[in-house]
């Protein structure tokens, strides 16, 4: 029972921390790049006063535009729930696995998607199909990528998984620093980031994330939204847990989920800094490269998952 | 018992093809008489199917009918009661389906006798190649399936392109029936009779057997729809009437897949890895080519039927890795591989229909086939695009739904590849996890066009704007299909618990641990493994659903304002700015252009028109396998009618030489 709980309140956490990440990143850009920057809490401050705002639905929309916010972020919270982030000892990794996890992020964009078009403006239409060309290039890479640390692990579980790489000895596997790598690329696509994608951006020739919620409004704009930052700090979370396991508490000894807690902040700090500094450092791609880049992601995985077959499996 | 209730459902399935034509002056009692003896035939085998896979039992009756040597065999066991099961289920959907659908066929130019007369045959066949238990009957009944199904694709025979789909099915179906013939004729060889008792406990060489695998293979290969001998399919589906596509898609191609695992794991007796190999590998390509072919089409129908060639393909993923296992010791893994082929027949059987009976909803209210002329569907058919949407959750194999389960198994199954530790055969198992990961992706782009472009937005053409919520009967058809998809993904425990006794009779090892830890849990392998608990999950997205959603309308003052969609100043929108189904399936067509045989045109603007984009997607296989081979016959048989001089001395010399030659033979 205290593991469930344990469970709802590292989610809740992590679904409140989630527009201090994305404000994070903003605020180091704008150092980054000379700009004065909003506080990085200014998100909060941005969700909360578009929560109050009302709601300006088009005529012509259908009720999957207003379902789909809701969906989308209860669904990004319940992936969230079963990734273990202070501890592996959550009994929701066993409700679902990572196969069901990339499933989960699936239905969000099936549902974006198709709010996308829902309108019948241009622009939506255009981002949904994007979205999804970019990412049914992107979600094989990332499932390679997964398996070859299920398979390293034997095991799809979140919390197998990585209690395992955490407690293994350090090895650097080539299967492990292929997959990363994948993942990492993976990562960046799926988030909408430069070079894919560009946040900051409303230029109808480089946007595909904000082309898609361009119609929506008040509480459901701030959903989409908080669920996009949600995603970003998930996907932070796995590079930090998978890459980085050590610190990640073991068991649910108070002592130990504080050391959890403190590891898995410094960690997303740090993947924050580095995130900035990519983004800054680098232009965004034409929409035509990205699918080299994406292919690169997905012999980097298959890599990966070969190099385990072949090399590592005695 | 069950083998008496599979008697009478075939028996009625039989009655509602013969009985109708007595009523052929009232069209409205002849359908009414078809569809309700059809529907009480699915009612009959879906209970007899059930029953016999629940209890775990077989039954046979010997009949003592047909030639006094030949006695006919019927036999029903977990396997063919699993197959029995979904197509009594699917054919009572239909019948409910049917009788409203077909009503403007009423009074038409086509006798509405032919088309229930053959869809009672269709059935019965299909139902007789369940239950044949020895080579004969199974071909006859093979045979009736195949040519009631001529019939119902060539039913609307006046235009062209019809007659030319019926032709090639039929050239397929028998070609197809031939190797399937020649594979019962190599067993049959090794033993003193046709049934399948006997042929089972025959023993062959391997190299006897791996001729009998490739001709079987093929045979039931061209039935099913593997690439390249899918090129009936995307022909034939689209036109047909609806209920009949759903019937071909949804149920004839898995019987195709029952006489392959009914030959390959219970009459061959023997197994080979490198058959797995085969179709492992057959079916990763046609499971990509079979999506990214769907992706550019945009009549609905044919859409679906290539979106069938690469579940075929999934479907074939699963066999082939079930195979490679069973061949090498690994029971247990075997056994899983084999339950998640066969879960996913189950579940493209339900979300296929589905879509297909959606599809001739759309297609009856808007009469359009092209995507291109369609759009916000949504208000005006509410039901209908609700249990579509069902559909394309499912099909997408996306959580919590029926077609997720079935690629978790799946993928469960290519994930115990190391266990096999060999180089080749470990490398091959990721690749086809690969393929089978890029197909998942590419169907989820494929149905979001689908329902994108079909049921949101702004109507493209009068008819669609036009269009209104279908009758009681197709309404019921669709929730009753797509309350199952969700059942069946809510509840997989149950039904893999149920499918198990399958593997157990056919691999001779079961999935123990499946439902180890309570029905809650899927846990095919072991808790440690890997675990899946849907009805948990679904718990969990309702609650947080419902916390968000009370959050967020604790205010009273929140109301929602509806205007006009921001157009940027320029006046109203237009439904031509939106995206088409041609322009959403654009960057795709770019990345994997050497796929498709793509022909674009633009003519220029004249006479005050606008310019014109034509685009054109052709199928590689047709234009470079088949077309050749046609050539080919057509050259080969101007050559052979050289013998026909019109000279009846020529002739009389060809009898002269020809008894010339036979007696110099014999002598």
């Amino acid at each position: 029972m205290n593991g469930w709980i344990f469970a709802i309140i590292q989610t809740l956490c992590v679904v409140l921390f989630a527009p201090f990440m994305a404000g994070w990143v903003k605020w180091l850009k704008c150092k980054l790049q000379n700009r004065q920057g909003a506080v990085p809490w200014q998100p909060y401050r941005d969700l909360l006063r578009l929560s109050r705002k009302q709601v300006v639905l088009a005529e012509t929309a259908s009720p999957i535009f207003r379902v789909a916010p809701y969906l989308v972020f209860s669904v990004t919270v319940v992936a969230t729930s079963i990734v273990p982030i202070f501890s592996v000892q959550i009994p929701t990794a066993a409700l679902a696995d990572v196969i069901v996890l990339v499933g989960f992020l699936a239905l969000t964009r099936f549902f974006l998607s198709l709010a996308g078009m829902d309108i019948g403006t241009a622009f939506g239409g255009m981002g949904s199909s994007r979205e999804v060309t970019i990412s049914s290039l992107a979600e094989p890479a990332l499932l390679m990528a997964f398996f070859t640390l299920a398979m390293n692990a034997s095991s799809t579980n979140l919390s197998s998984v990585i209690s395992h790489l955490a407690q293994s000895q350090f090895i650097l596997y080539p299967s492990l620093i292929f997959s990363s790598m994948g993942f990492i690329l993976v990562a960046l696509a799926e988030t909408g980031r430069i070079p894919i994608d560009n946040p900051a951006t409303h230029l109808e020739l480089t946007m595909i994330h904000e082309a898609m919620i361009l119609e929506y409004s008040g509480r459901h704009l701030a959903l989409m939204e908080w669920a996009a930052m949600l995603k970003l700090t998930l996907y932070a979370v796995l590079i930090a847990n998978f890459i980085v396991p050590w610190g990640v508490a073991m068991t649910l000894a108070p002592e130990a989920i504080a050391i959890g807690v403190y590891s898995i902040t410094c960690k997303l700090l740090v993947l924050g800094y580095f995130l900035a500094v990519a983004e800054t450092v680098q232009a965004k791609m034409r929409l035509f490269r990205a699918p080299h880049f994406l292919g690169l992601a997905f012999i980097l995985s298959l890599l990966g998952m070969m190099s385990h077959i072949v090399l590592e499996v005695r | 018992m069950s083998l008496t209730i599979a008697q009478l459902a075939v028996l009625a399935s039989f009655l509602s093809a013969i009985v109708p034509l007595l009523f052929l002056r009232h069209p409205h009692l002849l359908v009414r008489t078809s569809f309700f003896l059809l529907g009480l035939s699915g009612i009959a085998s879906a209970w007899a199917g059930g029953m016999t896979l629940l209890t775990n039992h077989a039954e046979q009756i010997v009949l003592p009918i047909g030639l006094p040597w030949l006695h006919v065999f019927l036999r029903i066991d977990p396997l063919s009661g699993f197959f029995f099961f979904i197509v009594g289920f699917i054919t009572f959907t239909a019948a409910c389906y049917g009788p409203t659908y077909i009503r403007e066929h009423i009074g038409g130019q086509h006798p509405i006798g032919t088309l229930t007369f053959f869809t009672g045959l269709f059935v019965c066949g299909m139902l007789l190649v369940l239950l044949a238990a020895d080579a004969f009957s199974f071909m006859i009944a093979w045979e009736l399936m195949s040519v009631a199904s001529y019939f119902l694709v060539a039913y609307q025979h006046d235009q062209a392109e019809n007659r030319s789909a019926a032709f090639i099915y039929l050239l397929m179906a028998v070609v197809g029936g031939a190797f399937i013939l020649l594979a019962y004729g190599v067993l049959a060889g090794f033993c003193d009779s046709f049934s399948f008792a006997s042929m089972a406990a025959a023993h062959l060489s391997p190299t006897w057997a791996t001729i009998a695998f490739l001709f079987a293979f093929i045979g039931f290969g061209m039935k099913a729809g593997i690439v390249p001998l899918h090129v009936w399919l995307p022909q034939a589906h689209p036109v047909a009437p609806s209920h009949i596509s759903a019937l071909m898609s949804g149920v004839m191609l898995k019987v195709a897949i029952y006489g392959f695992i009914r030959f390959v794991y219970d009459l061959l007796g023997v197994m080979h890895w490198q058959w797995g190999v085969l179709v492992l590998l057959i079916g990763a390509v046609s499971a990509v080519f079979g999506v990214l072919y769907a992706f550019m089409q945009n009549d609905l129908k044919r859409l679906l039927a290539y979106s069938s060639v690469e579940n075929i393909g999934i479907i074939y993923i699963g066999l082939g890795l079930s195979m490679i296992f069973h061949a090498t010791g690994h029971l247990e893994v075997a056994a899983l591989a084999l339950i998640a082929a066969l879960y996913h027949c189950l579940n493209h059987a339900l979300f296929k229909s589905l879509l297909f009976l959606g599809a001739g909803a759309v297609l009856q209210q808007s009469h359009q086939h092209d995507m291109e002329k369609m759009g916000g569907l949504i208000k005006k058919m509410p039901v209908t695009a609700t249990c579509f949407l069902v559909g394309c959750i499912s099909i997408s194999a996306l959580p919590p739904f029926n077609g997720f389960v079935s690629e978790w198994l799946t993928y469960q199954a290519a994930l115990q590849g190391p266990v096999l530790r060999s180089g080749i055969l470990g490398a091959m198992i990721p690749v086809a996890s690969a393929m089978l990961a890029l197909t998942g992706a590419l169907v989820t782009a494929c149905f979001v066009k689908v329902y994108g472009v079909i049921f949101l937005g702004l109507p493209r053409s009068p008819q669609a704007a036009e269009t209104q919520e279908t009758s009681f009967g197709m309404q019921f058809a669709q929730v009753i299909l797509a309350l199952c998809c969700l059942f069946f993904g809510i509840f997989p425990t149950w039904t893999v618990s149920a499918i198990n006794v399958i593997a157990e009779n056919l691999i001779g090892t079961g999935l123990s641990k499946a439902a180890g830890d309570g029905w809650l849990w899927l846990t095919p392998i072991g808790k440690q493994t890997a675990s899946y608990g849907a009805p948990a999950i679904l718990l969990g997205l309702l609650a947080s659903w419902l916390i968000v959603y009370v959050l967020l309308h604790s205010r009273r003052d929140n109301q929602t304002r509806i205007g006009p969609a921001w157009d940027c100043g320029f006046g109203p929108l237009t439904p031509r700015m939106q995206y088409t189904a041609s322009a959403f399936a654009m960057p795709i067509r770019r990345i994997f252009s050497y796929v498709w045989c793509i022909v674009e045109k633009i003519e220029p603007a004249h006479h005050g028109k606008g310019p014109r984009y034509f685009l054109q997607t052709y199928d590689w296989i047709w234009l470079v396998i088949y077309v050749p081979i046609g050539k080919l016959i057509l050259h080969l048989a101007k050559r052979a009618s050289l013998l026909q001089g019109g000279n009846l001395r020529v002739y009389l010399s060809y009898s002269f030489f020809t008894l010339l030659f036979l007696l110099w033979v014999i002598v």
